[in-house]
């Protein structure tokens, strides 16, 4: 049942209202206003999206609201509106959106005291939020994309926010262009889905619409669409081989990366997965793909994360391979399970990224863990909440993180991907082990903080860590909405999402609790191997990567991949267009032919000129000349 | 009566004398009165052919031409006098300054 709700419109209002604000008065009225309305707009939204919330749960299991604003595209037989649907889908994404989204506004306010440029950067933050909300409020697949691409953008100006640094706009460009590779993938699957339904005679891309005709599809065209979707999805959620941008994306401001790079937007890919599960479902190779991409990227950019030194690009590859669990989950047809972690790790992760913004700030600028260390005691609300979040993402029992990873995890086994449940599991290890190292380099042992940045060391503002207060209360408890069936209200999550992604369905029963210990044990390996490492025998940190000297350059050199994408993809892309594109087509072909018109023109005019002699006499006889010809011509044809 | 032909043909040379005054001679007054030679032998023509044919319409036209003329010659006498005032001359060979 679906419910015409006007509101609705309302939830991007409030953004597109700050947007406007922020980037035409921002400037004059100057950093108050902005700090008042940026925020404001934020929490104006989350409140519209809370009542909006309440109001779907409070009507029968699989209703939608619903409100169609005009119709945007009317060609033949096709046709697009510009229509908002929530459903437990969209409705879960835009609390976290609203919701987190406005406890990083408001962190923002305290993180960029300082910077000058405090308009622009509510401008563009505010541009995202109504982009992503775009995203997950579209009810059809071409006004989703337009969100798609809003968020694109507004990721490459907030990495690249401060522009004067030439490395910062270079990595905005490389999210940019990589990006769009995936856009591209995005754009060809819609297509073949217009495709392959129109051949059927059903003009729509509509998710309702869709889902009732997905059977008109044949498995192959299906196949074609879910894989050519699944490139976008790993461009946006950085997720093999497109990942290569996030890592680089951390030069933007911290709370940029908690927003955009790790809370929302690189989950868009998950969410248009779990949105299309219902074509997904009619192709398995596909399915398949999704698992066996999200469980390798999962492994993959946590052991990256193991030697990194910078403790942003950490949380970077931990932003990775948490995603690459969410693919797995949805891979595995766990729609439910890979968003409720994308829930969880909107808290957990965002909140991370956050602490270490508090951390950078208190530091002034400073992100290599090995200049810092027993900041334990000088913040101490920062520590609390970052360890709260450590919990939750290394899956310690009871916090967030936990839950939602193991549901994952246990899908898989019982779905028989055992393969790739190990996979999962060896990444939980490692996920323990990054974690807990940044915790240690970060918080204990002995300060390495450079001299002079001593006497400043201060916890941050109120503003700064109420939000990180309120998403370690998120991240501890969040997961308790989804506790295994049958404890007290059980998998209440489950059942909600249940009527919109459909319900996973095991191919075989497996102890639970087996399950869990597994992952648990692995995560409890890695947090001793970390604490041996780190704690207990510092210098062995040091002693295995000079001993293991091949495998720990190889790790921190990210496996030479951007070195590999450079020399198959950059290098002869750069050739093909300075020398072959450059010099040949453009500066001889077409460059010749404008200045060949023009030289043309000018010679023959050199020529020309000398008739104008400035003789009168010239003058009269080509005259005189000019009559006798036309006089001759008309005497011609009367005689003739 | 004179045959209308001795006046065409007389009409004919008079123009040409004219266009080969303008075309050859080097003084600017000569050329000059070329012209009004000219401009006379089309106006013999007008009158010779307007009373042939009786109609009155030929001799207006030569009024109104005789009248350009009049304007012409001061207009274009004062032009004259103005160049030799300036450049000492009135050998057209010497006026060629508006060229390429």
């Amino acid at each position: 049942m679906t419910v015409e709700f006007p509101a609705l419109a309302l939830i991007l209002a409030f953004p597109a209202l700050g947007v406007l604000f922020n980037l035409f008065l921002g400037p004059r009225y100057g950093r108050r206003s902005v700090n008042l309305v940026g925020p404001g707009v934020m929490f104006a939204a989350f409140a519209v999206a809370a009542w909006s919330f309440l109001e779907l749960i409070s009507m029968a299991p699989g209703s939608a609201l619903a409100v169609t604003l005009w119709r945007w595209i009317a060609a033949g037989n096709f046709h697009a509106d510009i229509g908002l649907k929530l459903d437990a889908l969209s409705a879960l994404m835009v609390m976290v959106v609203t919701g987190v989204g406005a406890l990083i506004h408001l962190y923002s306010v305290g993180y960029m005291e300082h910077d000058e440029d405090i308009a622009r950067y509510f401008t563009y933050l505010n541009l995202f939020a109504f982009s992503m909300l775009v995203l997950v409020l579209a009810d059809n697949l071409l006004l989703m994309f337009v969100g798609w691409e809003g968020v694109g953008l507004c990721s490459y100006l907030l990495i690249g926010f401060w522009y004067t640094d030439r490395q910062f706009a270079y990595n905005g460009r490389k999210a940019f262009v990589v990006n769009r590779v995936g856009d591209a993938g995005f754009m060809l699957g819609i297509f073949t889905i217009v495709a392959a339904l129109a051949h059927e005679g059903v003009w729509t891309l509509e998710f309702s619409q869709l889902q009732m005709h997905a059977q008109l599809i044949s498995p192959v065209m299906a196949t074609a669409a879910c894989l050519l979707l699944l490139v976008g999805a790993t461009g946006k959620s950085a997720q093999i081989p497109l990942y290569v941008w996030l890592p680089d994306a951390m030069v933007g401001p911290t709370p940029v990366s908690a927003l955009i790079h790790a809370a929302t937007m690189v989950t868009a890919g998950v969410y248009m997965i779990a949105r299309l599960h219902f074509l997904y479902q009619l192709a398995p190779v596909a399915m398949e793909v999704v698992a066996a991409v999200g469980a390798v990227t999962a492994l993959y950019a946590a052991a990256i994360a193991i030697v990194q030194p910078d403790i942003k690009r950490v949380l970077a590859y931990s932003t990775i391979s948490q995603l690459g669990y969410m693919f797995l989950g949805v891979g595995v047809g766990a729609f439910g399970a890979g968003i409720f972690h994308l829930m969880t790790h909107a808290f957990f992760k965002g909140l991370l990224f956050l602490c270490s913004g508090a951390v950078i700030h208190a530091l002034a600028g400073e992100q290599d863990m090995n200049k810092m260390g027993a900041l334990r005691k000088k913040l101490p609300i920062t520590f609390a909440t970052m360890l709260t979040a450590t919990f939750a993402i290394t899956a310690v029992p009871g916090f967030s993180g936990y839950f939602s990873k193991d549901l994952i995890l246990e899908s898989t086994f019982t779905s028989g991907h055992a393969w790739l449940w190990l996979l999962g599991v060896i990444a939980a290890g490692f996920t323990a082990f990054y974690m807990f190292r940044l915790i240690f380099m970060t918080f204990y042992g002995n300060s390495r903080v450079e001299a002079d940045k001593l006497p400043h060391l201060h916890e941050s503002p109120p503003v700064m860590t109420i939000a990180l207060i309120i998403l370690a209360v998120l991240a501890a408890l969040g997961g308790w909405i989804g506790l295994p069936q049958g404890f007290l209200w059980g998998d209440a999550i489950g059942r909600f999402l249940a009527p919109v992604v459909g319900e996973f369905v095991p191919a075989f029963h497996a102890s639970a609790a087996m399950l869990s210990m597994a992952a648990t044990g692995a995560g409890a390996l890695g947090f001793a191997l970390a604490w041996l490492c780190y704690i207990r025998a510092p210098e062995l940190a040091g002693w295995i990567a000079a001993h293991a000297r091949a495998s720990y350059q190889l790790l921190l050199h990210k496996f030479y991949v951007d070195e590999l994408y450079n020399l198959l993809v950059t290098r002869p892309l750069f050739f093909v267009s300075t020398t072959v594109l450059g010099r040949a087509v453009d500066t001889f072909a077409i460059d010749g032919m404008v200045n060949g018109a023009g030289l043309a023109v000018e010679s023959t005019g050199r020529l020309a000129r000398r008739v104008e002699s400035g003789n009168v006499q010239h003058y009269a006889l080509l005259y005189l000349l000019g009559a006798l010809g036309i006089a001759a011509y008309y005497l011609y044809r009367v005689l003739a | 009566m004179i045959s209308l032909n001795y006046m065409m043909l007389l009409s004919g040379a008079l123009f040409s004398i004219g266009v080969a005054g303008v075309l050859l001679r080097r003084n600017v007054l000569v050329m000059f009165m070329s012209i009004e030679l000219m401009l006379n032998a089309v106006n013999l023509a007008f009158v010779s052919l307007g009373n042939r044919l009786g109609t009155m319409d030929a001799q207006v036209i030569v009024f109104f031409v005789m009248t350009v003329a009049a304007a012409e010659a001061a207009v274009g006498l004062a032009i004259i006098i103005s160049i030799f005032r300036n450049r000492e001359s009135v050998n057209v060979d010497d006026f060629t300054l508006l060229k390429w």
